[in-house]
Parts: C-alpha cells; structure tokens; sequence
C-alpha cells in the first residue's frame, strides 16, 4: 500500500503540489475555521476537534543520560479528517498517524503509525479512563493527573518501534501557553490561522530502551496543541519551526514559514512564568548558517536566531543532522543546543524541504 | 552428399503423403489434446495463484478466529496489544467475492492489485469508501452492476474475476457486516508481542491456497484425460513411422551402399524425424489452444459451481504449456520412432532389402507383451489394495489401462486361433488365419481402440451414475417448494408473520461460517420438521436420529466432513460451543466443503447472534405461483430473493452438465483418435499383404470378395476389442466412482450400468472398424489384375 499517496491525499505529504506542505494550504469546504476571539477552555480542548481538518498533540523532549549524553525523543499524534464529523466504525472520516523517534549524536530511530478512527485503534479522550489520553495502537500518552490538576500536568508517554522504545513522565512545572492571540495564531499574511496552545514546563524522567540497553534520562519537554482546517497559505511551501528552553527559565517559541509574498515569521516569547508576549511578524530573523545533505535534500542544521527588542543573539546547532523522519511526510525533527547571548536546549522543526 | 541423401529421404513422402498425412494429423493431435488440457490447466492454476496473490495470502501470516466470529473492536484491541494485524472481511453478494481491506494498517507484503495505480485524489474516494475495484472482465457480467449500485467502479485489470476489492468500510455496507472482520492479516516486519489469543488461531502464509488444494483432483483427472489421449495418438504416428521405415530399408541400404556413413544416415533420419514434431507439434500447440478454448468456458463455469473458484473464461498463451506441448511432440516422435531409428544405425550396409512384413515376427514378442500386461494388472490390483489417495488412484487407473492394452493383442490371438479352429470350410478358415495375421500389425491401433472405448465406457458410466444419483438426491433434498431471502432480519420477521397464515410451514435456514475439521465450513441450525425427518438424504444414521437432533444432543454431518475427517456415526465432532456427538451422515454432493447440521434451538443456544434471513416454505404447488406473486408485491423480492424448487433444480443440473461437458468432449475426441489410428494403422497394412491376398485373388475369389471380407474382419476385431473393453471400462467406472470422486469430491457414488449405452458404443466401434478399412478395401477394388499378378513375378 502507498501510504504516502493517501497522505498526499490527505493533505499531510509532500510539497509537490501546490498547495504549500502537506496540502496544508488547500480548501476546506466543509471544516470548521478558527476563529479569532474564541476562548480555549480546558480540559475539553485537550481533546480531538473532529469538526476541523487537521490537529496534533505534538511532544518533544530533550533527555540527559547518567553519563551527561545528550538525547531526544518526540511522541506526536496527528488526526486528519477526509470530511468534518464523526461516524461510527469504519464509516468515520476520521484518520490517525503516530510519529515516534529518540535522537542521539549518532543515531536516530523513528517509527510510524497509522490508524481509522471511530473503531477505537487511535484516538484522543477527555476524561473516561483517565483525565486526558490519547493513543494510537499501543503507543499512548496518558494523564496522571490528579484531581485539581490540569489533566495535562502529568502525563506517561510510551511508544515502540524498530529499534528502540520509550516510557517517559511528565510533570509540568508551569502554566498552559496560549500562543499567538490568546490561542489564535496566524500563520500568513493572508490571515490563515490555527488555535495554538503549548505546555512548555515539563519535567521528564523515565527510560529510553535503546538497542545497547535501557538508558535512564531526565530533562525536560514541550508539549504543542494546534489544530486549524487551512493553517497554510496556497503558495507557502514549508516552515522551520523552533522551540527553545533557555538556562534562564525563558522559552521561546518562533517559527518562519517560507514562501509566498515573502517569509512569514512569528512566535511568542515565554517569560519564566509562563507569560506570554506574542512576537510581531518579521520582529524574529532566522537565518539559516549550515547546510546538511541528508535523504537527497540540503536542510539547514545550523541557525542564527535574533530578537533584536530582546537582545537575543544565539546560534542553534543540531544534536544529530541526520535527524531526518522518513515517515509518509517527510520532514527533519530533532533536538539542538543553543549557544550565544543565550544557553540552553530545544528543539527544530523543518518541513518542506 | 548430404544434401542428395536428404533429397532421398524425403521423396518418400512425396510418394505416400497420406502416410505423411497421418503421421502429422497423428502427432498434431496427440499433441493437441495434450496441451489443450494443459493450457486448461495453466489459466485454472494462474486464476488461483492470482486469487492467494491478493493480499499477500502466499506470502503473510493470518490469523482466523476459531468460531467465525471476530469483531472490529477486537482487532482494535489487538493492536493496542502491540500486534501489527491488518483486518479483512470477506463475503459474498450476488456472486461477488467482496474483499474489504484497511489500506492503513495493511502491510507493506499485501500487494492490492490496482491500488498503487490510483490516482491520488481516488485514493481518497476509497478510503472514504465510495470507490471500488473491479476487473475490466467482471464489470461486464450480468448483476455486477446492480450489486455495486451507488458506488464509484475502477477497473482492475489483476484482479481476479468476480471479486471486488474495496476499502473496509464499503466492504460492510455492501455484504451487510458492519463491525465484523473475517480474518487478520500479520505484518511479517514486526514481531508477534506474545501469545495468540483465545479464540484465534495463526494460519501460516501458503503459496497454494485452499482453492488450489480443492481443485487439485479436477486438473489431475483432466491431466490424466489429456495423458490418455496422447498415448492413443503415439500409437498413430508409431504406425505411421514404423512404415515408412519399412519402407525405406531399400533405400537406407542403397544409400549406405554409396557410401553414406550410418551415422550421418542415422543424424539425417533424426533431423527429418525432429522437423515433422516441431512442425506437427506447432500444429498441436494450435490445435491444444483451440481445444482449451472452446472447452475453458465451460471448466470454469464448473470449476465456479463445484468449488466457488473465480476463474476467467477467456485463455491466455502462456509459454509453460506452449513449450511442453512441442516437449511432448518431440518426445513423443522419438518414441514412436525409436526402433526404426535404432535399426538405421545398426544397419549393415550390405543387409538384406527383404521388406519382412512390418513387425511380424511378433508370436514371442506377444507372449512378453501379455506377461508384462499381467504385471501391470497385478500392480494396479496392489496399488487399489494398499495405496492411498489421489495418485494411488490414478496409478490404479494407469496399470489397469496399460496392463489391458498389452493383454489384448494375445487374448484376441487366442480368440481368433480359438475361431478358426470352429471354423467351418476353407474360406472361413482362411479368414480367421488372415485375421490372426494381420494382428501384429493392428495390435497398436486395437490397443489404442481399447483404451478409447474402455475410456467412454468408464466414464460414460460414471457421468450417468452420477446424474442418477444426483437427480435423485435433488428431489430428496429439494423438499420444499419456495425459498425466500429476505433483505435483513427486521424484513425476515415481516415475511414471516405474513406467511404463516398462506402456507403450510415457515422452515428458517440458518447458519453460520466456521472451521469444521480444520476446513471453512458450515453449520446449519434444522427445524424439526416432517419435511426433513422424511426426505433428507441420510447415508448412515443411529436410531432415533431426528429426535436427537430436535434435542440438540446429536449433529448431522454431511459426507464430505465424514470422510476427510474420519468421523462416524458416534464419533464426537467439535463444534463451537462444544462437541456433540455424530447421529447421522447425509449425502451432499456438489458442495466441496464440510458441513454440520444442529437442532434449531439448540443452534440459537450457541449461535446467539446468527441472522435468521432466509425460510424454506411448503405449500401446495397449486399455491406457489400465487404466493409468490404476492411475496413479490408485498415485499419487492426479486428474483434472486425469491427462488422456486424446479427453478434450484435447473440451475444445480445445469452446474452437473457443465461439470461433465468437458469430460464428454474429451471422450468424444479420444475415440475420434482411436478411429484414426485404426485408419493408419489398416492403410499401412493394405499395401504389405498384397502378397497374401494375390494367392487368394488367383484361385478365384473376386477382389469384391476379398474387400468385402477385409472391411467384415476390421469390425470383427474392433467388436472383439469393444467386448474387452467392456470390462475394462466397468473397472474404470468404479475405481473413478469409489475411489478417485471420493478423493476429488469427498464422496461415493453408487455405479449403477446402462447397457443401452452400450449398444451404441458397440455400434459405433463397429462403424469406426468399418470405416477404417473401407479406404483400403476402396483401394483393393480399384488394384489393377497386373498389381496383383506382379506379385508373382516379384524376387519375394
């Protein structure tokens, strides 16, 4: 079966067409459009919005081993919708596509999933058997959360594949990050949007079983929720997405998306206490420094990020280049170590190339 | 040199092209029937491996549920277990075979045929289980249409007939199933994380699928067909060749007596001989591909209806059979020719030109033929004894056929010896001895007469047994006068309630599809009723057996189950549920699968779930036309919904005929075969004892006379071969009825004769006798007195 032909479909592969990465940018007749001024309310938004066409629960983590070497894991859902709404068993249009990968210097093991939705092999939950779970074969990322809590405060996140596996807790030590406009964020000139929230406090520790054997690690990690029916423009054709935890306690959250009348760049930028001030378009520069060739592209592995308001000057710099997800959409993931104005960890997103 | 010599050669035929004729017509069509049956074969076979190719069955692991139920929500399950199983469901609607796949979880082994070569934008028509996917050939039957109304169609063209592929979700709107799955299908990249579960079992990926096992019996009985009428036709192009050789010797003699080195006569022999089978055995291929054409509609329409095997009717050159076809003609040739060839290379330039009468020192050479032929028997008589299975079987068949033909020729010498002794006058007795005679040089084509006609008589019988029995079964079985399907359970509740006041009994039929002895079967849950307590066919059965069953504490097995299963009455037979044990054997030809029938009420105890859809009516026939009619009204049933007994019996005889038109068209060429090498065989002859005739003719018997009498001794020996072929065919007829049906079909039918068959064949191997002398005896008249004079005057 060519799973990535029906993700061409889909709109979750390939830049081929025209339509920018992953068909993002196409129609959306029938979805749901988000709209500005809409108010996240929680725990219900942790949950799947069947009505929209496309939505992730996306977590990253950077990992330490005993030893101080350096890993990354990534645990990610995504949902996409041939039609908008429900139906029961087969008959549901919904669809599900799991990405897992841990990253170390040298090696980076992935693995993919893909589910229907409405039979129960993949889906998100609010409340039920626990506050918050969402899973996708034995793949799962659970809430631990106790009462009071945000059902996304704790988590256990588990994923398996050729090679590798992991089991991680998480526990946030922070609030909830609306980004953009209090969740609305926009993704072109042209007003494309999608509702965007993060969890960007967590604290990890678990396991990484690895082929050399179990690995213990602790660090921390970021967990990102968008969904939206068009985030794209028709002529945007990728994005470099970052996520950056610094030594300082602040984050930031930046993203530049290529193409079009000109690159689209935005982000927020994340005060130790988890205030957010969204960045004006254009107020981040990204610009990228070296070169990779891996899987017969050249992808940018090292960046100069600047807020110039901020004073912020720092090179990011990729744990492993070759952190390269040959899933039924390609794309790079992988941790980076930032250096400058600036220390600290996060993680790089590039689509597209 | 070579090139004179060659030139030599083959002015003979230019002298007798009726000997090259037969030779040619011989192997064209020895090879003919050969590779028809071959190329029947091969586009049979290819059907089936593109059947397991679907979805990887040859090459990934499946897992079944062991009670024919598993749902959605447990494949769902599995996976969040950790196992990397695809679901499948598979049903049938309107003669469709639907496949419903999952193209997400599918793993990368299960080739979809037509699925890569989507468009991306009909992927999604798929997926969302609108599309479906069709061969080109099977849109085109009548139904298919109806059956996919509302759904987009895409052809196919690897697909196999009669099967739609679509995605899951379609696939249980269309058979009705929704939150079922038939089976799991294993990605062989990732681990199994633990033990199968309860409830399930594994079956290993084979390459030959259970269609190619069922049918496995078929294509040997068709082989052994197509074997039988190449050796009848072997006998032909033997006659033809041994002619001509000995003819020739005078001029292998002058040609080496020039000089030519016996080994370079002996290559040229072979080249001319190796030339005639490329060029015969190209014919043949042609001829086989004609053969198999007209003939394959009907296999596969038998092969649909005995084992639900989707095979297409349109033949395909495939280069397997095309190329053991001009194997076998080659083969076949040096066979036939070996003797001569041998005699070539051996033979001293300054040999005797002698023509000795072809073959005839054959009184010792008889008494060989008979001890081997005894042999044959014996071991044919051992193989039925202590062998097993189809091979068994055939080799059973195989020792019978060719332990006979050799007897023949000595048993008729011993006939003839016996007649002439009883002979009366010197006439009689000349034509005895001259019949006894000409024996060695006919003994070939009897040979090949005998097998012909023991061939139609075996399986003549065999044919009229079975549609005896089957008739007769058919009424048995067919007890009831209407039988209705009803759309859906809500719809079959409906139905009832309307029929109960207009008919004499409402009889639900239903079932469900599970293991039985390890095969797909089926059990069936019967009402206790009289119309079964009176008719079903029972073959064995314990005292008491309806009540048991009424009771639930016995089940009804059919044949098939009985015996590949060795289960008897008594024995305990494992059913979901539990077991229960075995209270009666009923007899159900035409299915190829194992079945079990339960009491009604205790069949809802274990099969809760089972839809009551269809009902069984009786009703006085006066009333069916009435009753059906207002069904049709009432209800919209169609057709298909609505199907009345003479209408079920028609189509099953349909079915039966079909099976056997293949069978019979084979016969019918294999005694057109024989025929021939009775002509062959009878031209060769006439030409060599113009020295035995000319002595006759000169003391006074008129050449009328003496054709008269040479056509009455050629039907005399063929009826004599047709009265030994008739216990040979008997034999025939009951290793196919007793042994090879039950291998093949898994049941035994009862032989019953029809010697009005006989009769006909009698006559018609009398006619063929005739026939076959009457160009040469035509030839005899028309000799001028000198031809026969000259004999006289000749050195010998």
């Amino acid at each position: 079966m060519n799973v990535r032909a029906i993700f061409l479909w889909l709109g979750l592969a390939g830049a081929a067409s025209a339509q920018g990465f992953a068909d993002l940018g196409a129609s959306v007749e029938g979805f749901a459009l988000p709209e500005r001024g809409r108010v996240l309310e929680f725990p219900a938004d942790h949950g799947a919005h069947p009505d929209f066409r496309i939505e992730w629960w996306y977590l990253t983590a950077n990992l330490t081993g005993a030893d101080g070497a350096e890993y990354g894991a990534q645990w990610t859902l995504f949902r996409s919708a041939i039609a908008a709404g429900g139906g029961a068993g087969w008959q549901s249009p919904q669809l599900w596509m799991g990405h897992a990968a841990v990253t170390t210097e040298t090696t980076h093991r992935m693995a993919e999933r893909l589910a229907r939705g409405g039979i129960g092999q993949a889906g998100v939950e609010v409340g039920g058997e626990a506050p918050f779970r969402a899973w996708i074969d034995e793949w799962e990322m659970r809430s631990t959360a106790g009462p009071g809590e945000d059902a996304l405060d704790r988590l256990a996140v588990s994923a398996r594949g050729d090679g590798f596996g992991y089991a991680l807790e998480l526990t946030a030590e922070g609030p909830l990050v609306l980004q953009g406009d209090a969740g609305y964020s926009v993704k072109s000139a042209g007003g494309q949007a999608s509702y965007y929230y993060s969890q960007p406090f967590y604290r990890v520790t678990g396991t990484l079983d690895l082929p050399d054997g179990p690995v213990e690690v602790t660090g921390q990690a970021w967990l990102d929720r968008e969904w939206s029916s068009q985030p794209l423009a028709a002529d945007q054709t990728g994005w470099d997405w970052f996520s950056l935890s610094f030594d300082s306690g602040e984050k930031l959250m930046g993203f530049v998306l290529r193409g079009g009348e000109g690159d689209f760049t935005s982000g927020t930028w994340i005060a130790a206490d988890g205030v957010p001030t969204p960045l004006e378009p254009g107020e981040l520069e990204a610009e990228p420094l070296e070169r990779f060739a891996v899987s017969g592209r050249e992808v940018p592995v090292v960046w100069r990020l600047r807020l110039p308001g901020r004073g912020l000057d720092v090179t990011l710099e990729a744990l492993n280049p070759g952190a390269w997800m040959a899933t039924s959409v390609p794309y790079w993931e992988g941790p980076v170590r930032v250096t400058g104005s600036q220390k600290g960890r996060g993680y790089l997103e590039m689509t597209g190339y | 040199m070579i090139r004179a010599s060659l030139t030599a050669l083959l002015s003979h035929w230019g002298r007798h092209p009726l000997q090259l004729v037969t030779l040619l017509a011989g192997l064209a069509m020895a090879t003919g029937l050969w590779s028809g049956v071959q190329a029947i074969n091969a586009e049979a076979r290819a059907a089936y491996a593109r059947a397991a190719g679907v979805l990887g069955q040859d090459r990934l692991d499946r897992l079944v549920p062991t009670d024919g139920s598993l749902t959605v929500s447990q494949f769902a399950k599995l996976r969040r277990q950790g196992w990397a199983v695809s679901p499948v469901l598979e049903g049938r609607v309107a003669g469709l075979r639907v496949l419903g796949v999952e193209p997400l979880s599918l793993p990368r082994g299960a080739a979809v045929p037509g699925m890569p070569g989507l468009a991306s934008g009909a992927l999604g028509e798929f997926l969302a289980g609108r599309l479906v996917l069709v061969a080109p050939e099977t849109l085109t039957r009548s139904g298919v249409a109806e059956a996919l109304a509302g759904m987009e169609i895409e052809a196919a063209p690897d697909l196999p007939p009669m099967t739609v592929l679509a995605d899951i979700a379609a696939a249980e709107r269309l058979l009705d199933m929704a939150g079922k799955v038939t089976a799991l299908l294993v990605d062989p990249d990732r681990a199994l994380p633990g033990a199968v579960p309860d409830g399930l079992e594994l079956r290993a990926a084979s390459a030959e699928d259970g269609l190619a096992r069922l049918t496995d019996s078929f294509h040997m009985s068709l082989t052994a067909f197509g074997f039988l009428a190449f050796a009848v036709g072997i006998f032909i192009v033997h006659a033809a060749i041994g002619l001509a050789f000995e003819q020739r010797r005078p001029m292998f003699r002058t040609l080496r007596a020039l000089g030519v080195p016996a080994r370079t006569l002996g290559a040229l022999v072979l080249a001319e001989m190796l030339a005639f089978a490329l060029i015969a055995g190209l014919a043949g291929v042609a001829l086989g591909y004609g053969v198999a054409a007209a003939l394959l509609p009907d296999v596969a329409a038998t092969l649909g209806g005995l084992y639900g095997a989707a095979v297409p009717g349109v033949l395909e050159l495939r280069s397997g059979w095309v190329m053991a076809g001009l194997g076998m003609a080659v083969a076949g040739t040096l066979i036939a020719a070996g003797q001569g060839l041998w005699q070539v290379w051996r033979l001293p330039p300054l040999a005797s030109a002698g023509a000795r009468a072809w073959a005839m020192a054959a009184g010792q050479t008889r008494q060989m033929q008979a001890l081997a032929g005894l042999g044959l028997l014996g071991l044919a008589g051992l193989a039925l004894v202590f062998g097993q299975g189809l091979w068994a079987a055939f080799a059973v068949l195989a020792g019978l056929l060719l332990g006979a033909a050799l007897v023949l020729p000595g048993l008729l010498a011993l006939l003839l010896t016996a007649a002439a002794h009883r002979a009366k006058g010197v006439l009689a007795e000349w034509f005895w001895a001259d019949a006894r005679q000409q024996l060695p040089g006919l003994s070939l084509a009897l040979m090949a007469l005998l097998l012909a006609l023991a061939a139609n008589i075996g399986v003549g019988t065999m044919v009229a047994s079975f549609r005896t029995t089957f008739t007769g079964w058919l009424d048995q079985r067919l007890a009831s006068e209407l039988y209705v399907t009803a759309e859906s359970p809500d719809q079959a509740a409906l139905l009832r309630a309307w029929l109960e006041p207009k008919v004499t009994a409402v009889l639900p039929i239903v079932w469900v599809d599970t293991a039985l002895g390890g095969q797909p079967g089926e059990i069936y849950g019967v009402a206790d009723h009289a119309t079964y307590r009176d008719r079903w066919p029972l073959l064995q059965a314990v005292p008491g057996v309806w009540d048991m069953v009424a009771a639930g504490e016995g089940a009804l097995i059919n044949e098939q189950l009985s015996r590949r299963a060795g289960l008897g009455l008594g024995s305990m037979l494992a059913l979901p549920g539990g077991e229960l044990p075995v209270a009666g054997v009923y007899s159900d030809y035409g299915n190829p699968s194992p079945q079990a029938m339960i009491g009604q009420a205790e069949f809802a105890t274990r099969f809760p779930d089972a839809a009551v859809v269809r009902f069984a009516l009786r009703l006085p026939v006066a009333e069916v036309e009435g009753v059906a009619a207002g069904l049709r009204a009432e209800f919209g049933l169609d057709d298909r919904a609505l199907v009345d007994q003479a209408g079920i019996k028609a189509f099953s005889l349909r079915v039966f005929e079909r099976t056997f038109a293949v069978t019979g068209a084979l016969n019918t060429l294999t005694l057109a075969v024989a025929g021939l090498a009775m002509l062959a065989s009878l031209v060769t002859l006439s030409s060599l004892r113009l020295p035995q005739l000319a002595p006759v003719w000169a003391m006074g018997l008129t050449q009328r006379r003496l054709a008269g009498l040479d056509v009455a001794r050629s039907v005399v020996l063929a009826l004599l071969t047709a009265v030994a072929a008739l216990p040979l065919g008997l034999a025939l007829a009951w290793v196919l009825l007793a042994v090879v049906n039950v291998e093949a079909f898994g049941w035994r039918l009862p032989m019953q004769v029809f010697p009005g068959d006989w009769v006909v064949l009698f006559a018609a191997a009398g006619v063929a006798g005739g026939l076959a002398a009457l160009v040469p005896a035509l030839r005899l008249l028309r000799r001028r007195p000198a031809d026969l004079l000259r004999v006289f005057a000749n050195e010998r």
